[in-house]
């Protein structure tokens, strides 16, 4: 198995989370950007840890499979409370912090 | 008084046995001649603190004073003509000279208000002075001189000098090496001066106490006359050109404050003003000519009168110092003795009360300069070359001045106007002798004059005072009956002023013409020069003299009684209790009747003290008494003044040019006009004026006479009109506008700098650094603020855009 | 020149004594006027004491010698010294101004003028005289300067609260107008400072001693004149000298009369002690080159202030141009560059103090009366208020130089010595300004006896001839002007009161090149 197919893919989807993260305004299908993100790095990190027979990789990626479990809990929180007082999920209204 | 006489005592004590005692203790009245200024000074303070008190109102003090003063001056008068003699006696053929300076201990002063400390310190520079020809008297010649040499504070000259002026001076301060003293010179002339002021301050005095009684400020009037009579005596006495300063100021304002005595009346006190201003013009010539001999003669610096006249008559001083002194000394003695063209304050002066024009204005104050020039008479004498010459300035001032003023007497019909012109006149005859060279003549007619002149004035007061007016025209005329006493005096000193033989100004008038020296006719000449010119002018102001006084009299006393129906009082406004009587003048009571006799008296007589050499009529021991003791010659410091011999046909030809005037004058008034007066019955002043209405040259000459020749326009209206109006606004305009105008440009353009600089530099350049700064602050936060969108995005965005940059650049320097 | 010293305590405690005085008034409230009026009486009064002392004390014999000399330590970093010193010349002027100040406290007794406040109105006099006497004994140029520019901020506050109508211009002109000669005269000090070095220590000094011993050493002559010049226009401004005179008639007239006595009286005298004290026996060749100018700037004075004065319509006015004329005859006394001049000018300062004094006292007393100083307006004053016509009469004939009064040995003696000036120095050009002074004196008479004429002689005018105001002089007046009155006859017949005592201390301020002519060329 060749290395760059991984990075390839991995490269691949982190483009589009990074696409999905800046451009896309819906508030849902930012936060499944991030889980792309997220994912893409997952394989990166598997991929090496295969590569160097470290089973590091592998413990790393449980980390982030976790630490992205944990974000997508709290940012559905947030997105449904969004919804909920603003009726609408577009990112782009949401400038109260603007200075 | 101890010190007095422990100081006089080297007199008694040193010489010769020979010397009598009454030269002895005559000379000590000599060496303390300070005491005769010294009495009316003491008297005139008296009356300023006292004298509103006194039941006389101060004029005790006054007359006790001068009295006393006059008999001090006779005594050393007698010790004078003693003294005088005294050397005189051990004298063989020339004249010896030497002045020694009798130097006492003791302080004297002729200026006495001050507790004037006695420095005791002797003069001892100007004892040294040199020495002429001395007496001689064989084998002790040489000791005369040594001991002349020496002389310090001994005995003056008993030892055989032929004439010695006395002189007792002490220090008054020194400043700069320079010293000052104050002393009294005592010799001829001064006697005589000191004779003349009191004699007739006394006589001034009495007249006053009628004359002026009721007025507002009688006491002041006499506090005034005794300060006037100190200052007089005090500048007669004076040793030293400082003094003289001294005293010619004082009586300058003493003059000032007598004719402003009744300042309520502008006039008069405009008179005051123009005989001040008028005499301090003069005044100019009189420092720059006393500072020059100050510096210039006199060995050094000195102010010493007999050190400064020796140096000069030795010839040590350089001509041109004598010119400069001289010409300046002339500038002070027009103004003070009223000569042409400075007199035009004494006709002014006659606004002040008759007394002090007698006194003043006629026998002492304007003799001040002549007595001046004859004091210093070497500067003259050198200065202006008189000997030997034919014309020189001061004769020739005094000539203009003795016809001019005497053009003018002829057109005044105030009578007080006409003694005014006439005084203007004879001084200009004294000054005019002191100019050919005849001195003796010239201080001989000044002691004539005082006392005629004097007569008149007192006179014309009398008939003033009865009729309350100096108008002759209007308010007189046919005087003699009412005053015929008055009347008689008035004659009397008419014909002395007119010189007619044997009244005294015969014999002073006819030496003065004689020693002009320009008669060479039928003998008689040898003046120092041939001044024929001021010879000719003489005459003619002899014949005008007698025209002019004729004319005065027939005015006053002559015709009808023109005064009473209108009720005019005179301008002088003096107040007089009976001012009720308009319509009946009465003499005069007799304290003002027999000063009058007296001067009358003294007019008769007087001529005789100095008949002329070769006068057959007269033994000779009779002859030249004034010359003899008043002149001082052969003295050191007096020039060889060559006299004249007199001569007969001059005077005889002087005679009948005086009696032709009075004789034209009597026809014309006494017959002509009296005539017309009669025939027509009209008043004097309703009369046609004759020549003047018919003739246009007349009438132009009568108008520049009545014009004063246009010198008051002259001074009062131009000069001063102009320095007072035009010149002294211009002056104060430049002030103002020019320097001032740049002082306060200077502060407008610093207040205009200062804006400038406030608003463009300081507001502008400053103020927009701090302010630009602050706002490009601003801006740049301004710009800075976008970044805050406020979208998560957008954050995300620039979040990646750095991680990415961060690691391109870890990359990169990885690499390397 | 050895100096002797004493009492070291006098000099200080005679120049703080008012200060101290000032100080002790401004303790109590300012309604207690009887009280302010009392001790800034008594604090004059103390001061006069101790002038009286000093005067006791002084050794006559050695009045060219500095006295009562003190020299302590002060600003060592700059050089100035408290050093003090009384000699012949100061000491009259001390005189002068340590009598004039308690009669100007007594007249003040019924005379505050608006609006009021007698308590800041005595404590700035007092001032004024610590900065006065101050002046007049201080030997070190920075505490003379001191002393110098104290004078100028009381007389301001006089000036522009108590004043006239037109007080702020006159005072605000008063002071820019000196403080810039000031400059300048500061400028003058500190080059002396630099350019001459004390030969005892080797260090720059401002003590007036060791400048007046050396004397313009060492200084290049192209430098004495400038620095001569600065010191000309600073000295000159007080003088007041024409052209910087300008300041004086305003002043003079605005000024309340206790402000235009002292500042007639005392002030005018500091400028020409400057130059007597400073000027000319520090730099003595470049005084030689300034002289005829100094001498042309005196007699325009003269001749100018006279036209001036007759011009005037306002009796302040023609009074303060008067004193321009009198100081003319003082600073041309002082060109002369002689001993003799410059005691002729120092008996004109105090004979013009004395008189312009009592003159001004006089101007202030009719205005009083008559609410007037306009000459048109007054007249008749000897038939209302004789004693106070005879006054101005006796005033009058001292301010022309009668003989026999104080002014006569003040222009007398000043045009003597102009015929005869100091070795260096044209005659002709001097004896030319000698007989321009001498015409001085007679449009001084004009002036005086017009300005007499006017008010004092003639009618009362209808607009004052029944006014019950117009009283005689009152018992304050004459205890206040007794002694002025005094004082002009009694050193008028006894000037060597006042020469005896100037002579030997101007004659050792002359004890340099002067006497033998300094060099002209070169430099």
């Amino acid at each position: 198995m060749l290395l760059n197919q991984f990075l390839l893919l991995a490269a691949a989807l982190f483009c589009i989370g990074v696409y999905g993260v800046l451009v896309r305004k819906n508030g849902m299908l930012v936060l499944m950007s991030v889980e792309l993100i997220l994912n893409a790095v997952n394989i990166n990190l598997v991929a090496f840890g295969a590569l160097t027979d470290d089973v590091g990789g592998e413990v790393f990626a449980l980390f982030t499979i976790a630490v992205a479990a944990a974000e997508v809990g709290i940012g559905l929180a947030i997105v449904l409370l969004m919804y909920r007082n603003r009726r609408s999920i577009d990112l782009s209204e949401a400038d109260l912090m603007k200075g | 008084m101890n010190a007095l006489l422990a100081a006089a005592l080297p007199v008694f004590t040193e010489g010769p046995s020979e010397v009598s005692s009454v030269t002895r203790e005559a000379n000590w009245f000599l060496e303390n001649a300070f005491i005769i200024p010294l009495l009316p000074a003491i008297s005139f303070l008296l009356i300023l603190f006292f004298g509103k008190r006194m039941p006389k109102k101060g004029a005790e003090f006054g007359i006790a004073a001068v009295g006393i003063a006059f008999v001090l001056a006779l005594i050393t008068g007698a010790a004078w003509l003693d003294h005088r003699d005294n050397f005189d006696g051990q004298l063989s053929e020339s004249p010896a000279t030497g002045i020694e300076p009798a130097h006492d201990d003791h302080a004297d002063d002729g200026h006495a208000d001050d507790g004037h400390e006695d420095e005791g310190h002797e003069d001892e520079g100007e004892d040294e002075h040199a020495i002429g020809v001395v007496a001689d008297d064989g084998s002790t010649s040489s000791d005369e001189v040594a001991l002349a040499v020496e002389a310090e504070g001994d005995g003056h000259g008993e030892e055989g000098h032929a004439y010695v002026a006395v002189q007792n001076s002490t220090q008054w301060l020194q400043s700069g090496g320079i010293e000052f003293s104050a002393g009294t010179l005592v010799d001829g002339l001064s006697v005589m001066m000191l004779f003349v002021v009191t004699l007739i301050s006394l006589l001034v005095h009495i007249y006053s106490t009628d004359y002026v009684s009721g007025d507002r400020r009688y006491t002041h009037f006499f506090a005034f006359l005794s300060l006037f009579t100190a200052s007089m005596l005090f500048f007669v006495l004076s040793d030293n050109i400082l003094q003289m300063i001294v005293g010619w100021e004082l009586v300058g304002v003493c003059s000032f404050a007598l004719i402003g005595h009744w300042w309520e009346e502008k006039p008069n006190s405009d008179a005051a003003l123009k005989a001040f201003l008028t005499n301090r013009v003069g005044d100019v010539g009189l420092l720059v000519g006393m500072i020059t001999l100050f510096f210039a003669a006199g060995g050094g610096q000195t102010f010493d009168t007999l050190s400064i006249t020796n140096t000069i008559n030795q010839g040590g001083v350089s001509h041109t110092a004598l010119v400069v002194a001289a010409a300046a000394l002339m500038a002070a003695v027009m103004s003070k003795s009223g000569q042409f063209i400075l007199h035009t304050w004494l006709p002014d002066a006659m606004a002040g009360p008759t007394p002090v024009s007698a006194l003043i204005h006629a026998a002492t104050m304007v003799v001040a300069g002549i007595y001046m020039v004859a004091r210093l008479y070497p500067v003259f004498w050198e200065g202006m070359q008189i000997p030997g010459s034919s014309i020189n300035l001061l004769a020739t001032v005094g000539a203009v001045t003795l016809v001019g003023a005497g053009l003018l007497a002829f057109v005044q019909t105030d009578i007080k106007k006409v003694l005014a012109y006439s005084t203007v006149s004879q001084l200009g005859y004294m000054a005019m002798a002191l100019g050919v060279g005849a001195w003796t003549a010239a201080v001989f007619h000044l002691f004539t004059h005082a006392f005629f002149k004097a007569n008149l004035f007192l006179g014309s007061g009398s008939v003033a005072h009865a009729v309350h007016s100096f108008d002759m025209k209007k308010d007189m005329g046919g005087m003699r009956t009412f005053m015929p006493q008055t009347y008689k005096t008035f004659i009397i000193g008419s014909v002395a002023l007119a010189g007619v033989f044997p009244l005294a100004g015969f014999w002073s008038k006819d030496e003065i013409l004689v020693g002009t020296g320009g008669w060479g006719i039928f003998g008689g000449t040898g003046g120092p020069g041939s001044y024929t010119f001021h010879l000719t002018m003489g005459m003619i102001g002899a014949a005008l003299t007698a025209a002019y006084m004729t004319r005065c009299v027939y005015l006053t006393f002559h015709g009808e009684y023109r005064g009473g129906d209108h009720g005019h009082d005179d301008d002088h406004a003096h107040a007089h209790d009976d001012a009720a009587h308009h319509g009946d003048p009465h003499e005069s009571g007799p304290r003002i009747l027999y000063p009058l006799y007296i001067l009358s008296g003294f007019s008769i007589l007087i001529g005789l003290v100095n008949l002329p050499p070769g006068f057959q009529l007269v033994p000779e021991s009779w002859q030249e008494r004034f010359l003899h003791f008043i002149e001082p010659a052969g003295a050191s410091y007096f020039p060889a003044v060559g006299h004249a011999t007199p001569s007969w046909s001059l005077a005889i030809i002087s005679s009948l040019i005086a009696f032709g005037g009075a004789g034209l004058a009597y026809w014309y008034y006494f017959v002509k006009v009296d005539g017309l007066a009669r025939s027509t019955g009209q008043k004097l002043t309703e009369l046609p004026n004759g020549l003047v209405t018919t003739n246009a040259w007349a009438r132009a000459g009568h108008k520049v006479l009545v014009e004063k020749y246009y010198l008051d326009h002259l001074y009062t209206g131009i000069i001063a009109g102009a320095t007072k109006g035009p010149i002294a606004r211009a002056a104060n305009w430049t002030n103002t506008h020019l320097i001032d105008g740049v002082v306060n440009t200077a502060g407008e353009t610093a207040v205009r700098t200062g804006r400038q600089v406030y608003d463009k530099i300081d507001q502008g350049l400053i103020e927009g650094f701090i302010n630009g700064s602050g706002r490009v602050s601003d801006a740049t936060g301004q710009e800075l603020r976008r970044i805050n969108s406020g979208k998560v995005q957008n954050y995300a965005a620039i979040l990646f855009a750095g991680a990415a940059i961060l690691a391109g650049a870890f990359i990169v320097i990885l690499a390397l | 020149m050895e100096t002797i010293a004493d009492l070291d305590w006098l000099l200080t405690a005679l120049v703080f004594a008012p200060l101290a005085g000032a100080l002790v008034m401004a303790l109590f409230p300012q309604d207690e006027e009887e009280l302010h009026k009392r001790l800034a009486l008594l604090t004059s009064l103390v001061t006069l004491g101790l002038g009286v002392f000093l005067f006791v004390e002084f050794d006559y014999d050695n009045a060219g010698r500095l006295q009562q000399f003190v020299d302590w330590d002060w600003i060592e970093v700059i050089g100035a010294g408290y050093t003090m010193g009384v000699d012949g010349m100061s000491l009259p002027l001390i005189g002068l101004t340590v009598l004039v100040m308690p009669l100007v406290f007594i007249y003040s007794w019924d005379h505050i003028p608006k609006p009021g406040n007698a308590k800041a109105f005595l404590m700035l006099m007092l001032i004024l005289e610590t900065g006065m006497i101050g002046t007049f004994v201080a030997q070190d140029l920075i505490l003379f300067f001191v002393f110098f520019e104290v004078v100028l901020l009381p007389m301001f506050f006089m000036i522009a609260v108590w004043g006239g109508e037109d007080r702020r211009y006159a005072s605000l002109k008063f002071f820019l107008y000196t403080l810039f000669g000031s400059a300048l005269m500061l400028l003058s000090f500190l080059a002396l400072f630099f350019l001459t070095t004390d030969p005892a220590t080797g260090e720059h000094t401002f003590n007036m001693l060791v400048l007046s011993e050396s004397a313009g050493d060492g200084i290049v002559r192209s430098t004495q004149l400038i620095i001569f010049g600065g010191m000309f226009i600073g000295f000159g401004v007080k003088v007041p000298m024409f052209p910087f005179h300008t300041w004086l008639p305003d002043a003079h007239t605005q000024a309340p009369t206790q402000g235009s006595v002292i500042l007639a009286a005392v002030l005018l005298k500091l400028g020409t002690y400057g130059f007597i004290r400073i000027a000319i026996p520090m730099l003595p060749e470049a005084a030689e080159a300034w002289a005829p100018w100094i001498g042309l700037f005196a007699v325009i004075g003269i001749i100018y202030g006279a036209l001036g004065c007759l011009a005037q319509t306002d009796m302040k006015r023609l009074i303060a141009f008067s004193s321009v004329a009198h100081m003319g005859f003082v600073m041309l006394g002082i060109a002369t560059l002689t001993d003799f001049g410059i005691n002729a000018a120092i008996f004109g300062m105090v004979a013009h103090g004395l008189i312009t004094g009592m003159l001004f006292f006089i101007a202030g007393s009719v205005k009083e009366r008559y609410h007037t100083l306009e000459i048109d307006r007054l007249g008749g004053m000897l038939v209302q208020a004789p004693k106070l016509g005879w006054i101005l009469g006796f005033c009058a004939m001292a301010s022309l130089g009668l003989p026999g009064l104080a002014g006569f040995w003040g222009e007398f003696p000043a045009i003597l010595s102009a015929y005869n000036p100091a070795a260096g120095i044209p005659e002709e050009t001097f004896r030319g300004y000698m007989v321009v002074a001498a015409i001085g004196t007679v449009l001084a008479a004009g002036y005086l006896l017009w300005l007499l004429q006017r008010t004092a002689m003639g009618e009362p005018s209808e607009e004052f001839a029944n006014d019950p105001e117009i009283t005689d002089v009152s018992t304050i007046e004459w205890i206040a002007w007794t002694p002025f009155l005094f004082l002009i006859v009694l050193f008028g017949v006894a000037p060597g009161l006042i020469f005896e005592v100037t002579d030997p201390a101007v004659v050792e301020s002359l004890n340099n090149c002067i006497q033998v002519g300094c060099e002209v060329a070169g430099g």
